[in-house]
């Protein structure tokens, strides 16, 4: 019985870490689906730029864990704008099967150009957290997993904060809610949507830093999945709702890892599709979403 | 207008040339083998893009997950030839079978959801086909499964040519302007009493069943598949091809599908610069020319015939 309590356990523990960073991929892609309908398929690779910048950070200039994080934060959001600015801008009333053929383009550029530029060989992250394993009877859980998680509180306390109470905020929900009396109410639309890839993107930079800390290797093709998987996320929570891509970040990752922990771990990434095919037949608005009626 | 008109003799005249051409220079041994390669590979891609523009193009429902559907034609037609010991037609038949099945399966439930669900549910159903196959020892695993070469030219060009023209009689058939309707504007095709399920999920199997024929010739000349091959990035190759010839032209898929496999064929080097430039050769024309080359239009040669015939 103990033994079976506390594999379950040590599962939840690992299922909340990874959800945690799904988590805050997700929230990039929800918030910048309920703002300009897009799903930017890219998004997953900003993840592995922030990754990388977070690794050049700490092995070549030798930074400790928050500087490099900060670093990655913010030059991930400059390239979440150029990349708003460049590919999907000028696209904004282009159907939207242009626009997230855009995206898929993006996103092999991203991939394939960062193959060039840094070889597409895997690296190793630098430890630079003690490598101390806590235990509570048979269950533990790492340095690392501590830090995920509160690191993901507090960004998300952070998100809530700048959405809820700052005039940015409060200029991407008028967006996101109609973008036209947005516009007439005299908000600058264009800024407003370029904020949103920047705070999608930091938030994914820090998903990337903290998947390099967590697992020690990246490599350019290590957005695809998380990113897909956190897009799956947003699904379930309800894609444009930041509660629901919390909630479905968390959600997936504890699947992903019960999955993996009951012996399924090859199937695990059949796991996230069949779950987003089930949630997208029952509920397609996802579990926090309302029924919107269509209308002509 | 009249099957056997100057406009079609034209064209059967244009195929056999080019068929013999090929045929020729290839038994006569001056077609190198790279290219012959190249050419039979133009031609199961042709299938497979047409395919795909029947479902993104006319129908308008972006599905990124033909490559599951060519998966699933290529192992079922492997199962066939090489554990059945069945001949060659019976397991293309039998590949295309099984994926027309596995698109009435996947499009009825998925055909419900709007635009850029359906292309992620679609990838989805892709990589859970990709996953199952790479799990199934039985067909090979990961290492891959090795089938006898038995497709050559005759095989692809021929059945490239017959594929190239059901589709485009579908299309031209009350059944394909249902579909392009569906397209244009769902909500008002519904009001016209067009059954847009049916029509997507029509179409989305015809497509599948395409797909599957496809990789069926392709699991035939390749010597060995394995499920690494048909992952997301050859579904999205087949959507680089049918967007850059134009979504809603079967000339435009073709012209698409010759200039990318062309293409990829000489970067086959150096696989980075290759997506590289077809990703941005993707982001330039959805900007600039979201058309793709041939928009919506046919190369006709419709000014060779009188016009009391048109």
């Amino acid at each position: 019985m103990g033994s079976a309590g506390d594999l379950i356990l040590q599962q939840l523990i690992n299922g909340i870490s990874l959800g945690s960073i799904y988590a805050l991929i997700a929230l990039g892609y929800t918030m910048v689906y309920g703002i300009i309908q897009l799903i930017n398929f890219a998004h997953g690779d900003v993840m592995m730029v922030g990754a990388y910048i977070g690794w050049f950070c700490t092995t070549v200039l030798k930074f400790s864990f928050l500087p490099a994080l900060i670093v990655a934060m913010f030059l991930s959001a400059v390239l979440g704008v150029i990349i708003e600015r460049i590919a999907y801008k000028p696209l904004r009333n282009a159907t939207r099967l242009a626009a997230l053929i855009t995206a898929i383009g993006m996103s092999f550029f991203l991939e394939y150009g960062g193959m060039l530029i840094v070889t597409p060989q895997t690296r190793t992250f630098p430890s630079v957290f003690p490598q101390t394993v806590y235990t509570f009877g048979n269950v533990a859980f790492k340095y690392g997993d501590i830090v995920i998680v509160i690191t993901t509180v507090i960004l998300m306390l952070l998100l809530q904060f700048i959405v809820k109470y700052t005039k940015t905020g409060k200029a991407m929900r008028a967006v996101s809610y109609d973008k036209d009396a947005a516009n007439l109410m005299g908000i600058n639309v264009n800024n407003t949507i370029s904020a949103t890839f920047a705070l999608g993107s930091a938030l994914a930079a820090a998903a990337g830093v903290l998947i390099g800390v967590y697992f020690n290797t990246i490599d350019p093709l290590m957005g695809i999945m998380p990113g897909l998987k956190a897009f799956i996320a947003a699904v379930l929570g309800g894609i444009g709702i930041i509660p629901g891509a919390m909630l479905g970040g968390l959600a997936m990752g504890l699947i992903e890892s019960i999955v993996s922990g009951i012996g399924y771990s090859t199937w695990r990434d059949a796991a996230a599709f069949i779950i987003l095919i089930v949630v997208l037949l029952i509920k397609p608005n996802g579990l926090l979403g309302k029924n919107i009626r269509e209308k002509v | 207008m009249k099957l056997f008109n100057l406009k079609n003799a034209l064209i059967l005249a244009a195929l056999i040339a080019v068929y013999a051409i090929v045929q020729m220079t290839a038994v006569a041994g001056t077609l190198s083998p790279f290219y012959l390669m190249t050419l039979v590979l133009v031609c199961v891609y042709i299938i497979l893009s047409v395919s795909l523009n029947l479902i993104t193009g006319y129908t308008g429902q972006l599905a990124i997950g033909h490559a599951g559907f060519m998966s699933i034609g290529a192992y079922a037609s492997a199962f066939i030839v090489v554990k059945m010991q069945g001949s060659l037609i019976s397991g293309l038949l039998f590949g295309a079978l099984i994926a027309a099945i596995a698109g009435i399966i996947i499009g009825v439930p998925t055909l419900r959801l709007r635009g850029d669900y359906l292309a992620i549910a679609t990838l989805g159903m892709g990589e859970i086909v990709r996953i199952i196959l790479l799990n199934t020892d039985y067909l090979g695993g990961a290492t891959g499964f090795s089938v006898p070469k038995s497709v050559d030219w005759t095989w692809a060009f021929w059945i490239m040519v017959v594929s190239v023209v059901i589709i485009r009689n579908f299309i031209n058939s009350s059944h394909g302007r249902a579909c392009i309707s569906v397209r244009e504007n769902e909500i008002a095709a519904e009001a016209m009493g067009i059954n847009t399920t049916k029509y997507k999920v029509m179409a989305f199997t015809i497509g599948a069943m395409f797909a599957g024929l496809a990789g069926g010739l392709y699991a035939n000349y390749m010597y060995i598949i394995q499920p690494m091959s048909f992952s997301f990035l050859k579904s999205f190759d087949i959507l680089a091809m049918v967007v850059l010839g134009g979504l809603g032209s079967i000339t435009g898929s073709i012209i698409g599908a010759g200039l990318m496999t062309i293409l990829s064929a000489y970067l086959a080097n150096f696989p980075e610069m290759r997506m590289v430039i077809i990703a941005v050769l993707l982001i330039l024309l959805m900007i600039f020319r979201p058309n793709g080359i041939m928009g919506n239009k046919e190369f006709k040669l419709n000014f060779l015939i009188s016009k009391k015939e048109r």
